[in-house]
């Protein structure tokens, strides 16, 4: 039995990360859920969170993405994310940038759908903030 | 017969056109370049994307309640016609390519009774079809593809068409534009999106039984949307693609007809100051034996 699966990491604009991990946490809409070699095939949406890869017991890699799918089969997991930000990338003053943004654009909603999605958008850019808060 | 400076001032014209034309076509090399590596880079989201898709689609088809993006809205009666060209010319023949596709389709489409509408992605491609079919044409996108195509700017123009298919604006959505094949053959296309025909999966793995998270029908109604907007990203970067590499064939024989100007003129300014020596010599001679 492979001790090891192969993760995919997958924004429309390029293949992010292709290797074999050990366990991937990916945030699905209906809880956070870890996969490990022989996972049952799954498919799952994604909110906005953080896919953690774990390698040697030990996270190596996070990522925050902002929503997408993912999925799983017993040897691979692909994620497929709208957009992904190393936590490398992640800085304060690039989270307050985007929650400004964010907020911007939450406040020029005119409709209903947009506020919807100005609203999802705001909510994703203050988790980030949080995040790049708390974690460093 | 013009004076050897008329020559002189022209040579001078065509050979600086030359600078600029194959000045053109080395910028457009170096895009065709990035432009490429961006929709190469795009391949792997839209294989597995279809994938999933061809999975979900298999797993609900037959279904009652299957969902309009994939099944259709039943009726048949008016046509969206996105048309996608690019901002600027100075390209050969490929805008102009893709408005007669597109000028053929929806006068087909006007021939069979349908109503048609136009969403047109470019500039090139809004003015030239508002010249034609002024009252058709409704939305354009030209704000787009500064350096390469972003993800973003794609899914704004699918955001658009998907809200106009919600409030039961059209029934079925075609795209037209050129599909990269090489630098020199770009091949345009017409490739219908709403209802999206899945690809058939006769993948082994796709018999594979599934857990769903949350429902198979809710990632669908979720994924439907996303693959149109990867759909016509994937279509846009290949325009991109293939407006570089038109542009840069384009400029190449610019390039190479201004070579063969310059070269025709100076034979011609060479033999006029030859002609023009030997009359002044004739004359020299003609003056000296008369004396």
């Amino acid at each position: 039995m492979a001790d090891t699966l192969k993760l995919e990491l997958v924004s429309p604009e390029r293949l992010l990360l292709s290797e074999q991990v050990e366990m991937v946490l990916v945030p699905g809409t209906e809880g956070v859920f870890g996969v490990l070699p022989q996972h049952a095939p799954t498919l799952s949406t994604l909110k906005p969170g953080f896919v953690e890869v774990y390698q040697a017991g030990a996270v190596k890699e996070r990522f925050f993405v902002t929503g997408g799918f993912a999925e799983v089969t017993p040897t691979t997991c692909t994620v497929l994310v709208d957009e992904a930000i190393p936590q490398s990338n992640l800085t304060t003053a690039y989270t307050a940038e985007r929650l400004a943004k964010a907020k911007a654009r939450l406040d020029q909603a005119t409709t209903d759908d947009e506020r919807a999605k100005a609203q999802a958008g705001f909510a994703a850019a203050e988790l980030l903030s949080q995040a790049s808060t708390t974690v460093h | 017969m013009p004076s050897l400076k008329e020559f002189r001032v022209r040579i001078a014209s065509v050979q600086s056109t030359k600078k600029i034309t194959s000045a053109m076509k080395m910028v457009a090399a170096s895009k065709l370049r990035r432009a490429q590596e961006a929709a190469e880079a795009a391949r792997p989201y839209a294989e597995r994307m279809e994938r999933m898709l061809g999975n979900l689609a298999a797993a609900a088809a037959g279904r009652a309640g299957s969902l309009p993006m994939l099944a259709g809205t039943g009726k048949d009666d008016v046509h969206l016609v996105v048309v996608m060209t690019a901002n600027r010319g100075l390209c050969g023949g490929f805008n102009s390519n893709i408005i007669r596709s597109a000028r053929n389709l929806v006068k087909e489409l006007l021939d069979k009774g349908k109503t048609v509408k136009i969403l047109a992605v470019g500039r090139k491609g809004r003015d030239n079809l508002r010249r034609d079919f002024r009252e058709l044409v409704g939305d354009s996108f030209t704000e787009f593809g500064r350096k390469t195509v972003v993800f973003a700017e794609a899914s704004e123009v699918a955001e658009r068409i998907t809200t106009m298919f919600n409030a039961g604006e059209f029934d079925v959505a075609t795209m037209i534009y050129a599909r990269f094949k090489s630098a020199v053959t770009q091949i345009v296309t017409r490739q219908q999106i709403i209802p999206f025909p899945v690809p058939a999966n006769e993948n082994s793995e796709s018999a594979m039984v599934y857990d769903y998270e949350p429902s198979d029908q809710e990632i669908l109604a979720e994924l439907l949307p996303r693959n149109l907007a990867i759909q016509v990203f994937r279509a846009m970067l290949e325009n991109g693609a293939s407006f570089y590499g038109s542009q840069m064939a384009a400029m190449d024989s610019a390039t190479r007809n201004a070579g063969e100007m310059i070269n025709k003129l100076t034979l011609r300014y060479n033999r006029q100051r030859q002609a023009m020596i030997t009359k002044e010599l004739i004359e020299i001679i003609s003056g000296a034996e008369a004396v």
